[in-house]
């Protein structure tokens, strides 16, 4: 259909050719007016992110002058050893860089050895399990972390890593996702190595998980920010007299009313965010499967 | 037993199948047993993390808490459901988690399109702008509360400055805490928006609005003609996944406004209320009744996009 209209619509040859040459003036007209009009857009979209740098690296004086500075003249950093230190920071990274390790790796793991019996084993129920195992994505965790927190405490595991990780060790995008994955490999492949005397997980770690590996980085990529990033549970399950924040939460600790305070929880936005921003630019591809898989068969 | 040496050595492998059914079926077993075993440990955390919470649900909304702190919590069957619901604070919130999405959902939503439509020409350095155009979302709600809770200070952020100064300040007035709560969630859903809208217009052929530009269709023409209509299923999933999103929102809220002010300020969305009714009343009866609201309202949605990529798989032959 596409292709028909497209050849009904220009035929002759001579008209098409002479097209660029006459409209190059209008065409470079139109590409100043795209790089302007995109420029724009990137200006309004990052601007809170860079006021926000700009204003960590200023005094307190200088961050309620009118017109507020756009640029940090005589940048400030103590206020980023303020926050990594006194603000306590550095233990909040810690924090979360050991639960969201745990989280990523966890779900990796369960996620592959599920998709692996789902896409390459045959076995009874398979189909009921499988949609189990989907159907965990409708259950909101705003419904079960009322109970998930009574659980962790009968456990002893409030304000612990235990705590923190475990509830989100699978996945059912997970399992999905890599079943997906596991299903593109050819057949052939997996009796040929039969035939080479591998058995399932000898094919499983040997076969199945490199030939899968966008797939898994797409996963880790997902499941890295999510880990992060997430608010209600470390909220919830953390306290006490030495409590157990991940950086999320430690922002809101750190975040104060004071005008001296405000470029020290700037800076503490800064150093929650830099990890993410490393993350997309290497991973950008990752993560914009893994956010659109749902979206795009 | 016996069956120990077949997935060892090279030993040829229809030979059980045609050696009878014995062979088979030991062989089956096994497989099934592996399976199992493979997927024990996703269904045991499935099982204590999704299911179990999710039936403990029903059984916490049939239990009230005796106002009284350390008295144990006494059955009264569905009598506090509809007392629940039905209390002002509750369809309070739920106006307010209302008004909130309608304002976050279509706005992100128009913006991602816009800037993916921006970005979709093929001209030098566009991987940068794809990329700030993502960016916000690997933002939490937390660094984008602290980013914007600065911007709109009364005394600090650009807003004096630009003579935009409501009295009190935007984050303590009636009138703008909510918009200004839904303004910090815009930006954040702003990159998956973009990424949604992005992949989906990869998905439009290029000769199909090459072919409309050279019939002499203007760009104002073929985005709402041809863009939108071609763009719709993934519109549509946007929709859906925004307006579960923002359904879940309650961080900014926590962070910038805090359970008390909430209320006053009609800033007390679902999860917060839920939230502070666990917490703060120590209610888990109350707060399992109106996280069952929320449950009933994310099936819905989570059918309506169901049923309409089913309705794509068949309309696409």
């Amino acid at each position: 259909m596409p292709a028909d209209t497209a050849r009904a619509v220009a035929p002759p040859a001579d008209v098409a050719a002479a097209s660029p040459r006459m409209h190059r003036p209008r065409r470079r007209l139109r590409t100043i007016g795209s790089y302007t009009l995109l420029t724009a857009a990137a200006v309004v979209v990052i601007f809170p992110i860079y006021i926000t740098v700009v204003n960590s690296l200023l005094r307190p004086d200088q961050l309620v002058q009118q017109p507020p500075p756009l640029f940090p003249r005589t940048p400030q950093w103590h206020d980023y050893t303020a926050a990594w230190t006194t603000g306590q920071m550095s233990k909040y990274v810690a924090t979360s860089a050991i639960m969201t390790a745990i989280i990523v790796v966890g779900q990796l793991v369960t996620s592959i050895l599920a998709a692996y019996a789902f896409a390459f084993l045959r076995f009874p129920f398979k189909r009921t399990l499988f949609l189990v195992c989907l159907v965990t994505l409708m259950i909101p965790f705003e419904v079960t972390f009322i109970t998930n927190l009574d659980t962790v405490t009968s456990l002893h595991w409030f304000n612990t890593y235990a705590g923190l990780s475990i509830p989100f060790l699978a996945t059912g995008f997970g399992i999905f996702l890599l079943r997906q994955a596991f299903l593109q490999i050819p057949r052939d492949l997996q009796e040929a190595a039969q035939l080479d005397g591998y058995g399932h997980l000898r094919f499983m770690t040997r076969v199945a998980v490199p030939l899968a590996r966008p797939s898994l980085a797409a996963l880790a990529v997902f499941s890295f920010l999510g880990a992060w990033n997430q608010y209600l549970w470390p909220l919830v399950s953390t306290g006490g007299t030495t409590p157990l924040y991940t950086v999320q939460i430690g922002l809101k600790e750190l975040l104060g009313t004071e005008v001296s305070q405000i470029p020290v929880s700037l800076a503490g936005a800064v150093i929650a965010f830099v990890p993410l921003v490393i993350l997309l630019i290497i991973f950008q591809k990752q993560l914009v499967r893994s956010l659109t898989a749902g979206a795009v068969k | 037993m016996t069956a120990t040496t077949v997935p060892a050595g090279p030993a040829p492998p229809p030979a059980p199948e045609r050696g009878g059914g014995r062979g088979l079926r030991t062989r089956l077993r096994k497989e099934a047993a592996l399976a199992y075993v493979l997927l024990l440990p996703a269904l045991v955390l499935f099982g204590a993390f999704s299911f179990y919470p999710f039936l403990r649900n029903f059984k916490l909304m049939l239990y009230e808490t005796p106002p009284v702190p350390g008295l144990p919590s006494r059955y009264v069957g569905l009598h506090q459901i509809i007392p629940t619901i039905t209390s002002t604070q509750f369809t309070q919130s739920l106006v307010t988690t209302i008004i909130f999405v309608i304002l976050v959902v279509p706005i992100s939503l128009l913006l991602g399109l816009a800037l993916a439509v921006a970005a979709h020409r093929k001209l030098k350095g566009m991987a940068v702008y794809r990329v700030i155009f993502s960016s916000t979302v690997v933002s939490s709600v937390a660094v984008a509360s602290v980013v914007f809770g600065t911007l709109l200070n009364p005394v600090v952020g650009l807003l004096p400055w630009l003579g935009i100064n409501p009295t009190p300040p935007a984050l303590e007035n009636t009138t703008w805490a909510l918009p200004s709560v839904a303004l910090i969630t815009i930006w954040q859903f702003l990159g998956l928006s973009f990424i949604i809208m992005s992949a989906g217009l990869q998905s439009v052929p290029d000769e199909l609005l090459e072919a409309a530009r050279i019939d002499g269709a203007g760009s104002w023409t073929r985005f709402w003609r041809m863009t939108v209509p071609l763009l719709s299923p993934t519109i549509f999933f946007a929709v859906v996944v925004s307006t579960i999103y923002a359904f879940q929102a309650f961080g900014a809220v926590d962070i910038l406004i805090g359970n008390q002010n909430a209320v006053r300020l009609h800033t007390n969305v679902l999860i917060y209320n839920i939230l502070n009714t666990l917490q703060i009343e120590s209610n888990p009866g109350a707060a399992a009744i109106m996280a069952t609201v929320l449950f009933l309202i994310i099936l819905g949605l989570t059918l309506l996009q169901l049923r309409f990529l089913e309705r794509r798989v068949s309309y696409a032959r």
